[in-house]
């Protein structure tokens, strides 16, 4: 690996950026925590009362990373696109994306296991299996184990969302762009243009449509099916999963954005298009994700 | 004079070093950063180390003298993230910037930009969280800061948190954003910048801890951002994650919670078994004993730590199938690092050892750590530990391995590096000073902890039950006799920033090997901008 060093390793020049992005972090952490507590119910707890104030520091906060992005990734191509990056830094690149990625299935391995202990422990348990026959007894006799668990042990109510519909057509749909993303990259390699902004385009396409119909399901699911956050344990982990998965899909869209005005513009070559290899790879794991969403959430 | 010398012979340091303000704030050089890392941790084991003492303040004596029991929790809960968060993790991560692009022939960091990033969002972060404290104690009508321990269980931390728990999360957040970028930086500067011949089973020992605690953060720091995520809702947004009545449980937390938990502690002490790993075979004048065998303990103690989880939680009921697995796993651990201590022991056996200042924080370090190792083994016996279960003797068990151990380790490394990075020895007599009272005083700190834990004083609690008045007066008088030590080791510190001292040639330690002692003192601003061919 490190052995065929034969340019040498760029080390960026000082570079202003990050701590802008920590600033951003900054407004965002405090602005996000003051929104939430003014705009949501919280007893007798609150702060002082500040108004919409937190909202702007948020807003605000959100701009300046939004600004930081830009210019770090504008520094970044520039020195791309002038030949100051060598082979060991794109590995460098790489086994960050490949890194990063694995954080983000961590993140949602913890989601998918605290849905399964719900499932297969907490609610079995609050039923009165084990040795918990008096906590049933006492606390909710009338609470059955179900799963989806429609009604919660305090005896709030709801529906559950059918597997059909609306969520296999968005499999199909997620399935469709992940192929057509393929198509684009191979296009990318053989330097087919017109091939590969085609597909780009559909897959662009397509990401948005998924989003669109989540959307659609939300709003079916809170007018309804009752099924919202409040709606129990299976409302709860319901949003958390498909909702973190949304915000997923909506980074990746944002991102095979970008990376279809990068191609519009020439900025990739056969050999030199790690931002795209990036994009495409964050996308096939969001569409993994997907596919044990469907199955462990709709289905089973 | 001594700062004119050393800047006259290594004139490499003004070629490209940026000056003023900027330096700092837009660094990417991985020395600057590490330094920025190191004075930052101290900081906050200052600031910790105060609101410690205001803990031992008020349990001198029983009954409630100096802080209302409201702030005494808050002062418990603030202490231990500042410690855990702040002091301990970017000390080591300060070490890790400095040292492993030296010690495995690197330029720099593979990602120099987001290295600065991950550095610069921690005094954002730790503003955030201690404003908290800053109002509870000065501002009007006292506002809560975090009070549920640094464990925040459920549904302390939800249902009846403090407004400033919303603070506490999202800094959180900011931490653990912090943390995986630094922890991404690492690995792949250690798996693709090394230099020609430097193969993985030649790195140091440090670098493959540190590779490997780099493995355990981008694994479990997610897990916390997913904790405090749920936790952020079920204040918020009506979630039931952690309600039972909504079908939830609280134990869902301690699960969450214990699963970054655990693996957590390995990552605070794993780079110390690298720090240890490199100051012994130096000064015992011999390589290190079994140094393959280390890399396996290191790696296997990683994979087990993530399947002990539950043994901070024998007490909540768990199955009695779980609470075995569990013990067992538990008592395995203690096996790989077994084989570490037989190792490092090992080495000094029949070596040519002199006492050098790292190599006595070292010895203090393998001795001290083991006794922490061994109570946690007395721990990790369920049945015992129903009895052991918060209580002082799990105080003491983790400040043996956490005080004694990690930050030990720690100032081993700043007496050992010192010289390669301000280009002066640290003072001596200071030195010396600084080591024999900390090792004193911690263990009159930390050894009673023991007896008033088996006898049953429970941890967390304001004042505490007269038969345990005279322990506590005198772990009181060792926590304040150990605070003040400190203060040699700010002085040893400035004076080699100032660069006041004995002038450091560039292999100041006679038996160390490694490329970090290739390079002149103090290391240049740029080092091995072409690769070293190691051999
Ligand atoms: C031989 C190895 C070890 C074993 C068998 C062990 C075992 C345990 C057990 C069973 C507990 C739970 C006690 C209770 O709450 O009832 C515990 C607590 C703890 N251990 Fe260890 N431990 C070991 C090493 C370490 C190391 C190396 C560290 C950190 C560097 C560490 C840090 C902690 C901490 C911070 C806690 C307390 C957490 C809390 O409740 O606040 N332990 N240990
Ligand atoms: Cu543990």
């Amino acid at each position: 690996m490190a052995e065929h060093n034969s340019s040498k390793y760029y080390v960026p020049e000082s570079s202003p950026w990050p701590i802008l992005g920590s600033i951003g972090l900054f407004l965002i952490a405090i602005g996000a925590a003051n929104f939430i507590q003014q705009s949501t119910e919280f007893g007798q707890n609150t702060l002082r009362n500040t108004g919409d104030l937190g909202g702007w520091i948020l807003i605000t906060g959100v701009l300046v990373i939004i600004a930081t992005m830009f210019m770090w990734w504008r520094d970044t191509i520039r020195e791309s696109i002038t030949g100051l990056h060598n082979a060991q830094l794109g590995n460098s690149y790489r086994q960050g994306m490949i890194w990063f990625i694995f954080s983000e299935v961590m993140f949602f391995g913890i989601l998918f296991g605290a849905m399964f202990y719900a499932r297969w422990l907490i609610i079995p348990w609050l039923a009165g299996e084990g040795n918990n026959a008096m906590t049933h007894e006492l606390l909710w006799p009338d609470f059955q184990a179900m799963w989806p668990l429609t009604t919660t042990p305090d005896g709030r109510t709801t529906q559950a969302m059918g597997a059909w519909g609306l969520p296999a057509i968005n499999t199909a749909i997620l399935l469709a762009s992940s192929l057509t993303l393929t198509i684009a990259h191979h296009a990318l390699i053989t330097g087919e243009r017109g091939k590969l902004i085609l597909f780009q385009g559909i897959t662009v396409l397509l990401g948005m449509s998924f989003l669109f119909l989540q959307v659609e399901e939300y709003i079916h699911a809170y007018q309804d099916l009752g099924l919202t956050l409040e709606a129990g344990i299976y409302g709860s982990m319901f949003f958390f999963l498909t909702g973190f998965h949304g915000i997923h899909v909506t980074m990746g869209t944002i991102m095979l954005t970008i990376m279809f005005f990068r191609i519009l513009k020439g900025h990739f070559s056969k050999d030199n298009h790690f931002a795209y290899e990036a994009a495409a790879w964050y996308w096939h794991f969001v569409d993994v994700v997907w596919l044990f969403l469907y199955v462990c959430v709709y289905w089973l | 004079m001594t700062a004119v010398a050393a800047h006259t012979d290594h004139h490499d340091d003004h070629h490209h070093a940026p000056h003023g303000l900027k330096r700092w704030l837009f660094s990417t050089n991985h020395k600057d950063i590490g330094t920025l890392y190191l004075w930052f941790s101290f900081a906050m084991f200052m600031v910790g180390g105060l609101m410690a003492l205001v803990i031992r303040a008020e349990l001198m004596y029983p009954g409630l003298q100096v802080v209302d029991p409201e702030f005494f929790n808050q002062m418990t809960t603030v202490h231990g993230l500042v410690m855990v968060f702040g002091a301990v993790m970017p000390a080591t991560v300060g070490l890790a910037n400095w040292m492993i692009p030296l010690m495995i022939g690197a330029p720099d960091m593979a990602l120099p930009r987001m290295n600065n990033w991950s550095f610069w969002i921690l005094p954002f972060a730790f503003t955030i969280l201690i404003s908290a404290v800053l109002m509870s104690a000065f501002g009007e009508g006292n506002p809560s800061a975090p009070n549920f321990g640094w464990t925040f269980y459920a549904p302390l931390s939800t249902k009846y948190g403090p407004a400033s728990t919303d603070l506490f999360i999202l800094s959180v957040h900011m931490m653990g954003i912090s943390s995986i970028m630094g922890a991404i930086n690492v690995i792949v500067t250690v798996l693709n910048m090394r230099a020609p011949g430097m193969t993985m089973m030649k790195m140091p020992l440090f670098v493959w801890t540190w590779l490997i605690t780099a493995f355990l953060l981008v694994a479990v720091m997610p897990v916390l951002a997913g904790a405090v995520t749920m936790m952020l809702t079920d204040r918020h947004f009506g979630t039931s994650f952690f309600s039972a009545a909504g079908g939830g449980d609280p134990v869902l937390f301690q699960h969450i919670f214990w699963f970054f938990g655990h693996p957590e502690v390995y990552i605070m002490i794993l780079p110390s078994f690298g720090i240890v790993s490199a100051i012994i075979p130096t000064f015992a004048r011999k390589h290190l004993f079994g140094y393959a065998s280390m890399v396996y303990a290191t790696a296997s103690i990683a994979l087990l730590s993530f399947v002990v989880w539950a043994h901070h939680m024998f007490t909540v009921g768990m199955p009695l199938a779980g609470t075995l697995f569990f013990m067992y796993m538990t008592m395995l651990i203690s096996v790989p690092t077994g084989v570490k201590v037989f190792n490092w022991v090992a080495t000094m056996w029949r070596g040519s050892i002199t006492f050098e200042l790292p190599m006595k924080w070292a010895l203090a370090f393998v001795v001290l750590f083991t006794c922490g190792g061994l109570s946690g083994l007395m721990l990790a016996m369920t049945p015992v530990d129903f009895q052991y279960h918060d209580t002082y003797f799990v105080v003491a068990h983790f400040h043996y391995v956490l005080v004694s151990g990690a930050i030990f380790s720690i100032f081993a490394a700043a007496y050992y590096w010192l010289p390669k990075w301000s280009g002066v020895m640290p003072n001596t007599f200071l030195g010396e000073l600084h080591f024999w009272n900390s090792l004193l005083s911690v263990n009159l700190l930390f050894f009673p902890m023991h007896f008033v834990g088996l006898a049953g004083m429970p941890r967390r609690y304001a004042d505490y039950a007269l038969q345990f008045a005279d322990y506590n007066y005198w772990v009181s008088i060792g926590a304040f006799w150990f605070g003040l030590s400190q203060i040699l080791f700010v002085i040893v510190c400035v004076l080699c920033a100032m660069k006041k001292g004995q002038k450091a040639p560039a292999a100041p330690w006679e038996g160390a090997e490694g490329l970090e002692w290739t390079v002149p003192s103090p290391a240049p601003f740029h080092t091995f901008d072409t690769p070293p061919v190691v051999k």
